[in-house]
């Protein structure tokens, strides 16, 4: 128990001072899984949209493959993104293996599947009608799209945060093709959960139970804000304060 | 109203390009090439490399990517060209290697020794045996518990030699595979009671965290030396050869090897590697 007590203490120490260690590793991660959310973003809410308005031949088949992509092992694609970036493989010219671009080519082949699989089914959740009716007013086919996705907006936002959820908290795929290297004495494709392996592995529990406390933080932050979402309490306040603004606005103007 | 309601979604992404963009400030490009070093996991547990290579890369232009692995897998990597340089501590997997004209270049850099750690209280008795195999052999007499890394590193193929050499085949619930790295290693040893062959220096720079102890040492049979070598450019021409060069000259200079005989005096009571190339 001591030893518990004395690697929290010391471990809020080190996060306290703003250890430059601990802060790059956790910027570093931010950066890896922020560029993988927002690309992932960029290709899984098309491809999901895709597959949930139109029906064509492969959609089953491509269904499927989302479906079953969400449950990826990350150990499984850390190996063929291995397989892939290394020298001699088919990707090797690029020189990707060990470097960040290589934790976020996993991160983004992690996340995609599962924001294109939520994005999916938010949408297939919908009223089909909303989109018949956005046309009805003289709406084209991409903005009756985006009405459509408009509505589903809170799902969209879920499906987002889930993926940079999934991500973050993984250390499978990020240990085997970032190599948790540090370069020039610096942190170099060393992420949050990389690093926590390496501590303990050489016993240094504070420096582990920092990054922990870190993760979880960043972690119990995203499930809080998912939470307000799916309430409703979130993303109606902005509106909410625009509109009291305006209000107020309006009133100064009478005035 | 419309572009009211689409603001709070544009908002994720664009927090999330704005931290991209703070990520990038810390990212700097240098212009200098990669050197990818395949190693052991004990040069690195006992923080050798970490000291050793800022002082490689402060002389030399290259980024030096440490791929800590066991002996046998970083030597798999220089087999397939997936690496530049190698430091490894296996000597007849190395002496293979070479013969099959895929490295060159090989050269005693280090030495230490290997030890059988166990539980202080020694429930195989094993205490004071100078012969590797004697205490091996106590040790499975007694069916004790005993953490093999079961991962083709350099420590596990010396373990397999001394099993080889005691005639005895390890099976049973007593022995136990880890397949991790000796610093992974030496704490499961710890927490399970447990004995486990040991390279000194990842020992040395983790005993205070540990409840285990020494006790059986000085065996010639447990010799542990340390060779680079670099990956033969007749059969994969695209290596960085310079810098696998650069650093092979590195780790024989003198400053390198007069590094080892302080590293870890003062931290550790005791040197971990002792040089093999200053005395020419």
């Amino acid at each position: 128990m001591g030893d518990i007590w004395n690697g929290l203490v010391q471990a809020l120490k080190l996060i306290v001072h703003l250890d430059p260690y601990v802060m790059k590793i956790t910027l570093f991660t931010l950066f890896v899984c922020g560029i993988a959310t927002c690309i992932g973003m960029l290709l899984g809410i098309p491809i999901g949209s895709a597959l949930a308005i139109y029906r064509f031949r492969g959609r089953k088949l491509l269904v499927t493959l989302v479906n079953a992509g969400m449950g990826l092992p990350p150990v499984v694609v850390g190996l063929f993104v291995y397989l892939f970036l290394k020298r001699r493989g088919p990707l090797g010219f690029l020189s990707w293996l060990y470097t960040p671009k290589a934790i976020i080519f996993a991160e983004i082949v992690l996340a995609m599947p599962l924001i294109a699989g939520i994005t999916m089914a938010a949408l297939q959740n919908q009223n089909p009608k909303i989109r018949m009716q956005a046309k009805s007013l003289g709406a084209g086919e991409a903005r009756s799209i985006l009405t459509l996705l408009r509505e589903t907006r809170l799902s969209l936002v879920a499906a987002v945060i889930a993926g940079f959820g999934g991500i973050i908290s993984e250390v499978g795929a990020a240990m085997m093709v970032g190599g948790n290297l540090t370069l020039n004495n610096q942190p170099y494709t060393r992420t949050l959960t990389t690093a926590t392996v390496l501590e303990v592995s050489r016993g240094d529990s504070q420096m582990a139970i920092a990054l922990g406390i870190i993760l979880l933080t960043i972690t119990v932050l995203l499930v809080w804000v998912l939470t307000l979402i799916q309430q409703g309490t979130l993303l109606s306040q902005p509106a909410r304060v625009a509109r009291t603004l305006l209000r107020g606005r309006g009133r100064e103007a009478k005035a | 109203m419309s572009g009211r309601k689409m603001f709070p979604i544009l908002i994720v992404p664009v927090l999330l390009v704005a931290l991209l963009i703070a990520g990038c400030g810390g990212n700097k490009t240098v212009a200098r090439t990669d050197l990818i070093l395949a190693t052991t996991t004990s040069t690195q547990d006992s923080g050798l490399l970490d000291q050793w290579v800022p002082m490689f890369e402060a002389e030399n232009p290259y980024n030096t990517k440490v791929i800590a692995v066991g002996s046998g897998q970083a030597m798999d990597m220089g087999r397939n060209g997936e690496c530049d340089v190698m430091l490894v501590h296996s000597p007849a997997d190395e002496q293979k290697l070479v013969a099959d004209g895929f490295a060159i270049n090989r050269q005693a850099v280090m030495h230490n020794d290997f030890i059988i750690v166990g539980p202080p209280s020694d429930p195989a008795g094993i205490k004071g045996t100078s012969s590797a195999v004697d205490a091996f052999k106590a040790i499975a007499n007694t069916q004790n518990k005993f953490i093999s890394r079961g991962d083709n590193s350099g420590t596990n193929a010396k373990e397999i030699t001394v099993w080889k050499s005691a005639n005895i085949t390890p099976s049973g619930t007593w022995y136990v595979q880890s397949g991790k790295g000796m610093g992974d290693t030496l704490r499961i040893a710890a927490e399970e009671k447990a004995y486990t062959l040991s390279d000194r220096g990842t020992y040395l720079s983790m005993k205070d965290q540990l409840d285990l102890a020494i006790l059986s040492q000085g065996d010639l049979a447990l010799f542990n030396n340390y060779h680079v070598m670099m990956v033969n450019p007749d059969k994969y021409p695209d290596i960085n050869l310079a810098g696998a060069q650069a650093f092979e000259d590195f780790v024989l200079s003198p400053e390198a090897q007069e590094f080892l005989n302080t590293y870890g005096v003062d931290q550790y009571g005791q040197q971990l590697f002792y040089p093999d190339a200053l005395s020419q």
